[in-house]
């Protein structure tokens, strides 16, 4: 598989200063919408290649998290830095372009458009084709559309989509498609830090479990790290590295499944205190 | 029939089919006297399709609903006023400035510009003006957009109407509601220069030349990384972010592409009409273009052909020649031309209920019609460039 990622870019020394150094690190992060504090001062590190995941009840506040690290909502508080930059409020299409992608909970594909063109659109932020390129359809700009097309059907089929499905306006595929699809595009990218938020929502236990295992596959064959927001604890607890819980936008445990799993907090916030 | 549709498939078939059309369509002023008015009539219609093809890149490819379009037909219309006419006679001396201008031309006061010269100014200008009218503007999204161009169109329309009163050091911005008359004549290099007395075909060709270039921009452009990334914005603002597309840069692409052809367009108009006056920059001409484009299905380019066609005639032939005289036969002292607004506002609501995908629908908008497309929980992003 060709992947054309970023080139590697310098890091600025002691940008987040701990050792190697996190892929991604945010720090004390806060989000305010009006009087309800959504995200409450909240730390939070990536390092490279890991597979980490961040969970916790309805409303904890996961998903504006997940958002605020990919670049539609501004911190209120706090700073973000990414790959050794700081990315605090830089607008999405920038953190694209270093290289954080994400699927949607509730998937959000380009509806009129092919699976293909869905995954073409994931390339624009590396495409170079300008206007007056376009207009004149210039050697360059024909070679550079074919050349996204056959990555567009490459990614396709490496996340498992049949190709006689290429073709098919989104809204035509099947539920798990419009996943693979969605995945896909974020893939094509060529992304360092890949968030999946639910992923597994609507899956039935077995499609989770290969979900699952091609996230590790992901992590193997593209050296990337994997943030997830994930209810199935099974999943949440196979595949994760490392656990952080919100509830009601605080930090409330972080640590290892196992740990996680005993933590009398995490226990509490989801199954209530004992009576 | 499969030999057939394979035909209809093979690219060579269909450009043989294209190039014959085109000589179809640049022949026929041949067969028709010099002056006949349905030559006329075409040029117009010529022209509408440059409007309707510029404002379906806003509208149609990008999804921005631009109801301020007319700015960008008076600044390419003001423009012909300026660089053709004796409008600032004072210039150099009351020598006035000419550059590659018949000879009779190059006699005048004021500055003289070649056609194609203006032409290339008014796209600069009018790009420019659309990039400085859309920097603020398109950072809203939907109906906000609609209220901020609207009101754009509407200042340059009273900025015309009053430009006789806005000067620098004796250059007035326009002539307000008097005319800016006559303006040059179209004079392109290489060619004589055109007499709208004596022959309009050369009109008639240049329009069908520029709405060819039009065209051809239109179907580039919407078959490309730029098209593809306007479909995902229009259907999806949040995902077309997350996923690389910058926002503001991509719409203000669509608004001053549309804007260029707008000015084009405008420029051309200008010169045909031979009179440039603020009463022509009214809102209502904002609407008649979209009318065009709604008409003939919002984004596809065909349709918006016929849209622009059909409507050029309804204005010039129907509403003045056939139905003009109905209400007074009826016994009722009015003209259809004073309400030739109203009747487009007719077609339009007729169009909404019977056929909202247009007359010739293009494949996306049909599908977003009828799937119910597009999300409304914009909530998640918080509106930034």
């Amino acid at each position: 598989m060709t992947t054309t990622g970023e080139p590697e870019l310098q890091r600025p020394s002691g940008a987040t200063g701990d050792g190697d150094g996190p892929l991604l690190h945010a720090a004390d992060v806060s989000k305010i919408f009006g009087g309800l504090v959504a995200v409450d001062d909240v730390s939070f590190s990536i390092a490279p290649r890991s597979i980490v995941s961040i969970i916790g009840p309805n409303g904890a506040g996961k998903t504006t998290f997940f958002n605020m690290l990919t670049g539609l909502y501004k911190p209120s508080l706090g700073s973000i830095s990414f790959d050794g930059r700081d990315v605090t409020g830089k607008r999405p299409d920038v953190i694209l372009k270093l290289g954080v992608a994400r699927t949607f909970q509730n998937i959000r594909l380009f509806a009129t458009m092919s699976a293909v063109e869905n995954v073409m659109v994931g390339q624009h932020a590396r495409m170079q084709a300008g206007i007056f390129g376009t207009i004149l359809r210039t050697r360059g700009v024909r070679r550079e559309e074919d050349s996204t097309r056959e990555r567009a059907r490459e990614m396709l089929a490496y996340v498992g989509l049949r190709e006689r499905e290429f073709d098919q306006i989104s809204i035509n595929l099947s539920y798990g498609d419009q996943r693979r699809v969605e995945i896909a595009r974020a893939l094509a990218s060529g992304p360092k830090l890949l968030l999946l938020d639910e992923p597994t929502a609507g899956m039935n236990p077995q499609e989770s479990r290969q979900l699952t295992q091609f996230m590790e596959q992901l992590r193997g064959e593209r050296d990337l790290a994997i943030l997830l927001i994930e209810h199935d604890m099974k999943v949440v607890m196979g595949v994760s590295e490392h656990i952080t819980v919100l509830d009601h936008g605080q930090k409330i445990a972080e640590g290892p499944p196992q740990e996680i799993r005993e933590n009398p907090r995490v226990v509490e916030a989801y199954l209530g205190k004992k009576g | 029939m499969s030999k057939l549709l394979r035909l209809r498939d093979d690219r060579r078939v269909s450009f043989a089919i294209a190039a014959l059309v085109i000589v179809a369509v640049a022949m026929f002023p041949l067969f028709k006297p010099p002056l006949d008015g349905l030559v006329d009539d075409c040029v117009l219609a010529l022209v509408y399709v440059v409007f309707a093809l510029g404002l379906n890149i806003v509208v149609g490819f990008a999804g921005l609903l631009d109801l301020g379009y007319v700015a960008f037909y008076a600044f390419g219309a003001l423009a012909t006023g300026w660089f053709m006419s004796d409008f600032y006679s004072k210039v150099n001396g009351e020598k006035g400035i000419h550059v590659g201008v018949s000879k009779f031309t190059s006699s005048l006061p004021g500055i003289h510009l070649n056609f194609l010269l203006v032409i290339i100014l008014v796209i600069v200008l009018t790009v420019l003006v659309g990039v400085i009218i859309g920097l603020p503007t398109l950072r809203l999204r939907g109906d906000y957009i609609a209220i901020v161009t609207l009101a754009f169109g509407e200042i340059i329309g009273r900025f015309a109407q009053n430009g006789d009163s806005l000067e620098v050091s004796g250059y007035k911005f326009s002539n307000g509601r008097q005319s800016i008359s006559p303006i040059d004549q179209i004079d392109l290099p290489g060619l004589t220069q055109f007499d709208s007395a004596t022959d309009l075909r050369p009109f008639y060709w240049t329009a069908l030349a520029l709405a060819l270039v039009t065209l051809f921009v239109n179907f580039r452009l919407r078959d490309s990384r730029l098209g593809r990334a306007w479909v995902a914005l229009r259907e999806d603002e949040v995902a077309a972010a997350s996923m690389g597309v910058p926002l503001v840069r991509t719409k203000l692409l669509a608004y001053g592409i549309g804007a260029g052809f707008g000015g084009i367009a405008g420029g051309f108009l200008g010169s045909y009409l031979n009179s440039v006056n603020a009463t022509q920059f009214q809102f209502g001409f904002s609407i008649f273009i979209l009318a065009m484009v709604i008409l003939g299905g919002l984004g596809s380019i065909w349709g918006v052909v016929i849209g622009a066609v059909a409507l050029a005639f309804v204005n010039n032939r129907l509403i003045p020649d056939v139905l003009n005289d109905v209400p007074d036969k009826l016994g009722l002292n009015f003209a259809v031309t004073d309400l030739s607004f109203g009747v487009f506002g007719f077609l339009l609501v007729l169009m909404m209920v019977l056929r909202p995908q247009g007359l010739l629908p293009e494949r996306r908008r049909q599908i977003e019609l009828t799937e119910g497309v597009g999300f409304s929980d914009e909530s998640v992003f918080e509106s930034r460039a």
